[in-house]
């Protein structure tokens, strides 16, 4: 092992393009007969600048995707998103309620210290401690982990959290009510370890790289707020004998337009993101360069239910009908996302819903249901049905309300009053319900229906308090509470079915993640749904 | 250019009668005015482009916001003459019909800009002391204070409103200039004309009225022409946060904002508005020259 | 001048407490919060958030909590950039702005004071008009245009300078960045100096210089240059501080980790702490710089006085 590694360091440093065999024993993830580059060093766009790589207390996927070469969490994924072990190297469980994992013997922080369970017994308790903080400690309590919900109200102490280190090495949960997908959500940046003695000894100031302990395939070498973070190898990292690359950049490039430019420059190797203007161009000019896959995501309009003219549900499904979903995939977008018909993305794992019927029609005969509908509710050329869009800024949004306008405007004579409001105005607005129509999107933290369904559920103050349909709730307990799958699954059908028939949202498209990619870049996960691109798993390839 | 009489006429006139003074400098200011070639020709293409942005949209093929599937990002044809772009709607029409918000705002926030500016900033130099510090206080605290909570305070509390865009704007368009007023007025304080009409008994109001103004006008002609694009552009700003105008209308600033965007695969989409905003800018600049010839009370 | 000094010492801090407490209630009258975002936090979560960070408390407690902590010289913890205090995060930003602005303002100030000049002397000729409609577009080309373009030219294209970053501000970094922001100004300082110096041109003082047989090139650096800086000198001082606090566009499209778009980012997270330590940092570059502009402005004219 040592001695392969000696000569992984030579051949690196040399630059010298051996037969790949040599390689495949130390690099499995490399395929054989790649040659390598002599400069294993890689920049990421990112988006954003992360608010912070403590995982406790951030929520963002900027953030995520840092959080995920710095630490691990007892599962991982691999490139097609299946859970893997991480830090655990098996789990079990007999009832889905509680769960034992067992931990790597050899999983170490980048100072040296074994991690153990007690490590993970004080990340979590952490995680829903009120004193933390944690945006996210709401996912520990969807996890229905024991008494998490009431610790996060203060009125229970952290140390009653159903986890226990049952010895270093063997780290057992228990769970309030069975959750089949427990092992999966286990993979979130909230879910991750953090080195006790580093937190309570540097406090606030833990995550500074001079500071920083964690135990992921990389550590922070350098943070310049709003520039970069540049990360290297942990040499303490169990499985660091597979880590290829030296350095993993991350630049925080919120213009996509820029991002791009510089990516064309040759700066940069892997963008966040496309700007869609430039999808059609890019596609021509550099097709080698476009990466495409699906993501957990979906794209809809949320109709105020509660407010006229959407308290009518004659009115809701007559604006949703008149929605061309199919030009908006198609010609507006255009990297291949696709039309939406539920809230949950058909790329979500075993999921496979029933088109609702309305979907099954085509658009001329949707847009005279719609016609028909709105009459019957009322609404006629003397008598224009008149609402606003509310939409926090950006091109994008700009674009799909303008043409979605247009739509309505066309085969319906309605009359729509765009409302742009920046991103925290618009988030007011939107969460105390005043709004008639407005954009929303949600992103799966995890990859199972419900982390889509529950967004429409009578408490969730984003999205189902705009609803509140008991029968729906009624469906979410009978989920939570099923211990098939198979029965579980025909739950969201039903959820997914109940949504279509009282149509509270409109949905418009499902994502897809494009991105520029060099092609010299390997190991890209192109079938992670969740969009999770290890960097331990990167590596250059030489030209 | 003036004969010697006239000359001789204006400096009797001036020391005889301020009231009558006061009357033929802007008689003169317009006849200087008229005698410049390249301020008259900017008034003239200025006229045609505001007609043009007031009635083309009247008449044009195309609505405004007109989408066409089939047509997007398509590059100027006999149909569409300027293009279209990313949602099909023809550019020709929404060049001009954005050319009214944008025109609108230039030139009403610099006018707001400079008249607050000129009467703030020529108060305070004039008067000095305390009250200079004072006033010059206010406005490092105007300068400083966060002009995007200003906005979205202003927003939450009036709703979307076109006059707010105008107090938006004017808020700020005025600062630089009152700085600049204040500055030449603390200049001409100290000038013979200023302390024989303090001596004659003119009150001080009348003095920053008739005599620090107008000497003043020049330089905030020319200054008030570079303030007119930077309105513009502050427009879209305030779009950005829900103030000013909404999709599917339209402003230059805006139209720039979406051009630049995508200037690699549709140029046009930044061409043409750019152009018409490049000529309106540059008949400002000229106009603002030859009014600033035209004021100076010096040159005569 | 001592006495000057020390009078404006005295000023600034009934100006800076006034500053800090109209921004600090605006901000607060703004809807939205710091940990507000898409997918809205459950009550108790939020509770926890807010009793961290002591805005569960009534927002005059807050404003005197903040009026003692900047007394102190402590800003804050931020709330977005939560690894960081504000004080780190001005004083990493900072020193990116001010070099990046200090370079285009003298780039600017030196280009646009020689066109103003040359066109005044060449009044209503083709040079005159060539070099204000060229220096006219600085102005009229928006920087979110400009910048790409440059980008475009000599980045992608000849591939002489970076296309973006700041790498501890290394001279090819800078060069389009300065490039960038300066030609805005430069088109400003040229047309003021324009204006000024044509009107100081026709002055009495002039007149006599010339009239008594000076050459005409000794009459305009030695006589006429000074007094038409004053229109310049006054716009100086905001034009210093709004160039060396940066420009989110600028900042943004070349990805420099420079005050402005700290500043615009922590207003749109409405990162409360952040926002008002740049807010307090631009105020006072305000008080400074005004006060070395009034300072000048008595150098350029003597007979001013305060």
């Amino acid at each position: 092992m040592n001695k392969n590694k000696i000569t992984k360091a030579l051949l690196v440093s040399l630059g010298l393009t051996f037969s790949a065999t040599s390689f495949n024993a130390i690099a499995a993830d490399v395929p054989a007969g790649t040659k390598l580059a002599a400069k294993q060093e890689l920049v990421k766009g990112n988006g954003s600048e992360v608010a912070s790589i403590d995982p406790h207390k951030t929520q963002g996927v900027p953030e995520s995707n840092v959080i995920l070469d710095l630490l691990e969490g007892l599962v991982t994924q691999d490139a097609e998103g299946n859970t893997i072990p991480g830090v655990a190297e098996s789990w079990e469980t007999t009832d889905n309620k509680t769960f034992t994992f067992h931990l790597r013997k050899n999983a170490k922080w980048s100072n040296g210290d074994p991690v153990t369970a007690h490590d993970f017994v004080y990340s979590f308790q952490r995680a829903v401690d009120p004193a933390t903080a944690s945006p996210y400690s709401w996912y520990l309590d969807m996890t229905t982990m024991l008494n998490a919900s009431d610790i996060i109200a203060g009125k229970k102490d952290k140390s009653t959290l159903g986890v226990k280190a049952i010895d270093d090495y063997t780290f057992e949960v228990k769970l309030a009510t069975p959750v089949p997908y427990f092992v999966m959500m286990m993979g979130h940046t909230t879910m991750m370890p953090v080195h006790q003695a580093t937190v309570e000894k540097y406090g606030e100031q833990w995550t500074k790289p001079e500071n920083f302990v964690g135990n992921g395939a990389f550590v922070m070498s350098k943070w310049v707020v709003n520039e970069r973070i540049e990360m290297t190898p942990n040499k303490y990292y169990w499985d660091n004998d597979k880590t290829v690359l030296t350095k993993v950049t991350y630049l925080p490039l919120e213009n996509y337009v820029a991002e791009m430019n510089r990516f064309l420059a040759g700066e940069i190797d892997m963008t966040y993101d496309v700007p869609n203007e430039h999808f059609k161009r890019l596609k021509k000019e550099h097709a080698e360069s476009l990466a495409i896959k699906g993501d957990l995501c979906t794209y809809y309009y949320s109709l105020n239910t509660h407010k006229p003219p959407f308290d009518d549900l004659r009115v809701r499904k007559a604006v949703s009908y008149a929605v061309d979903r199919d030009v908006i995939a198609k010609f507006l977008l255009g990297k291949g996302e696709k039309p939406a018909y539920g809230l949950t993305p058909e790329i979500v794992a075993h999921f496979d819903p029933v088109l609702p019927p309305y979907a099954k029609l085509t658009q001329k005969e949707r847009n005279a249901e719609a016609k028909k509908l709105l009459e019957e509710a009322g609404y006629n050329a003397a008598n224009p049905l008149k609402f606003s869009l509310l939409y926090n800024t950006s091109e994008n949004h700009k674009k799909l309300a303008v043409a979605i306008g247009s739509m309505w405007k066309k085969t319906l004579g309605v009359e729509v009053t765009l409302e742009n409001q920046e991103w925290k105005t618009y988030l007011e607005t939107k969460n105390q319900g005043n709004f008639q129509a407005a954009r929303a999107s949600w992103c799966g933290d995890y990859n199972e229906a419900s982390t889509f369904t529950s967004l429409m559920e009578g408490n969730n103050t984003t999205g189902g308090v705009h609803y509140k349909s008991a029968e729906y709730d009624k469906l979410t307990e009978q989920a939570i509470l099923s211990t098939s799958e198979e029965e579980r699954q025909k739950l969201y059908y039903a959820q997914e079915a109940l949504l279509a028939k009282d149509m509270p949202i409109i949905p418009i498209y499902q994502y897809v993640k494009a991105r520029l990619l060099n092609p010299h870049v390997g190991g890209y996960a192109h079938h992670n749904a969740e969009d999770k691109n290890y960097s331990k798993n990167m590596y250059i390839i030489a030209d | 250019m003036f004969t010697k009489k006239q000359n001789v006429e204006a400096v009797e006139a001036f020391s005889s009668n301020l009231e009558i003074q006061g009357r033929s400098l802007w008689q003169d200011a317009r006849i200087r005015f008229m005698r410049n070639k390249a301020a008259m020709v900017s008034l003239v293409i200025l006229v045609l482009i505001v007609l043009a942005v007031i009635f083309v949209p009247m008449v044009a093929e195309f609505a405004y916001d007109d989408t066409d599937w089939y047509a997007l990002h398509e590059g100027p044809s006999a149909t569409h003459l300027f293009g279209t772009d990313s949602l099909g709607r023809d550019l020709f029409v929404r060049t001009f019909i954005g050319g009214r918000i944008s025109m609108m705002v230039g030139v009403l926030g610099a006018l707001v800009a400079v008249i607050i500016g000129t009467v703030y900033g020529a108060t305070s130099g004039f008067i000095g002391g305390r009250v200079d510090r004072i006033m010059m206080r206010i406005l490092e605290i105007l300068y400083a204070i966060p002009f995007m909570f200003l906005v979205i305070v202003l927003v939450t509390f009036f709703g979307r409103n076109i006059v707010l865009i105008f107090v938006a704007i004017g808020a700020i368009a005025w600062l630089d200039m009152a700085r600049i007023v204040r500055g030449q007025t603390l200049s001409l304080r100290g000038k013979e004309f200023i302390e024989a009409a303090h001596v004659s008994g003119v009150s001080k109001w009348n003095i920053i009225r008739r005599h620090i103004i107008p000497n003043v006008l020049g330089i905030v002609a020319v200054y008030s022409t570079l303030l007119v694009p930077s309105m513009i552009l502050t427009e879209s700003f305030l779009s950005f946060l829900g103030l000013g105008v909404q999709e599917p209308m339209t402003s230059w600033g805006a139209l720039l904002q979406e051009g630049a965007q995508s200037m690699e695969v549709a140029i046009w989409q930044l061409g043409f508005p750019a152009a018409f905003m490049v000529v309106t800018l540059f008949c400002f600049n000229y106009i603002g020259d030859g009014l600033r010839d035209a004021l100076d009370p010096k040159d005569r | 001048m001592f006495k000057f000094i020390l009078k404006r010492v005295i000023e600034a801090i009934p100006t800076l407490l006034v500053l800090i407490t109209v921004s600090f209630f605006l901000m607060r009258f703004a809807p939205g919060s710091p940990f507000s975002s898409e997918r809205e936090l459950p009550p108790q979560v939020m509770q926890n958030i807010n009793a961290k960070y002591g805005l569960d408390k009534p927002v005059f407690e807050q404003y005197t909590t903040y009026l003692t902590n900047v007394l102190q010289g402590d800003l804050g913890p931020s709330f977005k950039y939560q690894d960081f205090t504000v004080n780190e995060l001005v004083v990493a930003a900072l020193p990116v702005s001010a070099k990046i602005g200090a370079f285009a303002f003298i780039f600017a100030l030196v280009c646009g004071v020689a066109i103003g000049t040359i066109a005044a002397l060449k009044q209503n000729t083709w040079l005159d008009y060539g070099l204000m409609s060229t220096s006219m577009l600085g102005i009229v080309m928006p920087s979110f245009v400009l910048a790409p373009v440059l980008i475009y030219i000599f980045s992608i294209g000849l591939g002489w300078f970076p296309a973006g970053g700041w790498f501890d501000g290394s001279l090819k970094y800078m060069v389009l960045p300065v490039l960038g922001m300066a030609m805005m100004y430069v088109a400003t300082f040229a047309r003021i100096t324009r204006g000024s110096m044509i009107e100081t041109l026709n002055s009495n003082f002039i007149r006599t210089a010339r009239a008594k047989g000076l050459s005409f090139s000794y009459i305009v650096l030695r006589h006429a240059l000074k007094p038409a800086m004053l229109p310049v000198v006054s716009y100086m001082g905001p034009a210093f501080v709004g160039i060396i606090t940066g420009s989110v566009v600028i900042e943004t499209i070349f990805g420099l980790p420079g005050i402005g778009k700290l500043f615009v980012n922590a207003a749109f997270n409405r990162d409360y702490s952040l926002v008002m330590g740049i807010t307090i940092l631009i105020g006072l570059l305000f008080i400074v710089f005004n006060a070395i502009v009034d300072i000048l402005l008595a150098y350029v004219d003597p007979k001013i006085r305060y």
